[in-house]
């Protein structure tokens, strides 16, 4: 495969997400704006951060007046799963350029690691394979500004009743759903789903990363017993 | 508002966290069971970032009359029959304004 190939490959494969994404970017603007944070900063913020439901909670903790160090602190607690997805690709990437591992860390959010992870692990050993996670990562970049932008720019415009912050769970299901494939995984995700709400009380997200532990432990038990 | 260091504060932590793992290949291996959970990690997390939005409303557990449980629910029954992204989130969301507009 060409890196031309590979890369337009990993574009396709994340643009359907783009129907999720778009409008979470859109409403992250809006929740941005309402929480008294100047428009070039809620633009800025997608590509310094680019994470977007860290981005959304930072938001609500600066309109809150959390301190700054606790936001910082939430950020990286709801952003520590990207360290596993982190340890999932490090093996294929292992032998490229620095710069290019640089870029691909910055890429790498939920969407395109789920977007290209199929075909990571179908050729793990093709030269281009890089290629298709930069062109997912580069989908969702380009989708993630425009995104934030729109809704910086219509703002308050936008009409009440849309739901727009439904986007992200409904992009999350279209990711998580059709990954699950047998018991252990199943299991993964009823203990990870109950745990979340069972803890959903603690502060500042807390409960995510318990949830997380408790659904992999749960499906790395039921994945051995077997 | 300083926003910009806390911006810049928030991008370097959570680079860190994205870069750690391609960073360490080669010098470092994590253990066995640590790449036995592995595939079990965007399941586990987004699961957890997802289940309450759909199952509490204001912080209070709440289904019966909750139309984003219904609507996630006819999501994850899209996705689970179909596998398809665009039909997933498309349908979620006319089932959620279906439901506020006959609700």
């Amino acid at each position: 495969m060409t890196p031309r190939s590979a890369f337009l490959l990993g574009v396709r494969a994340l643009l359907p997400m783009h129907l999720g994404v778009v409008p979470f970017g859109i409403i992250y603007g809006v929740v941005a704006l309402q929480s008294g944070i100047p428009p070039l900063a809620a633009v800025l913020m997608s590509s310094l951060v680019f994470a977007g439901s860290a981005q959304f909670l930072l938001a609500q903790l600066v309109g809150a007046g959390a301190p700054a160090l606790l936001s910082v602190g939430a950020v990286g607690l709801i952003n520590l799963r990207h360290a596993l997805y982190s340890a999932s690709v490090a093996p294929i990437l292992h032998a490229l350029p620095r710069r290019w591992k640089l870029l691909l860390a910055y890429l790498l959010t939920d969407e395109a690691y789920a977007a290209a992870i199929p075909h990571l692990l179908e050729h793990p050993r093709s030269p281009t394979a890089h290629w298709v996670l930069f062109g997912a990562g580069f989908a969702l970049w380009a989708g993630w500004q425009l995104a934030t932008l729109a809704g910086v720019l219509l703002g308050a415009q936008l009409p009440d009743g849309l739901d727009l912050d439904f986007a992200l769970p409904l992009t999350f299901i279209a990711i998580v759903v059709p990954m699950i494939d047998n018991r252990a995984r199943l299991a993964a995700a009823l203990a990870a789903g109950a745990t979340a709400v069972l803890l959903a009380p603690l502060p500042y997200k807390t409960g995510l990363f318990a949830a997380a532990l408790a659904g992999l432990g749960t499906g790395a038990f039921i994945g051995n017993k077997r | 508002m300083n926003w910009l260091p806390l911006w810049i504060a928030c991008g370097v932590i959570t680079f860190a966290i994205r870069y750690s793992f391609i960073a360490l290949e080669g010098h470092y291996k994590p253990p066995d069971w640590f790449v036995r959970w592995l595939p079990f990690v965007p399941i586990a997390a987004l699961t957890a970032l997802t289940v309450p939005e759909l199952v509490l409303v204001t912080h209070q557990f709440s289904i019966a009359s909750n139309p984003k449980f219904w609507a996630g629910l006819i999501a994850i029954a899209v996705a689970a029959r179909w596998r398809n992204t665009l039909l997933t989130i498309g349908a979620g969301f006319v089932a959620l304004w279906l439901l506020r507009w006959l609700g």
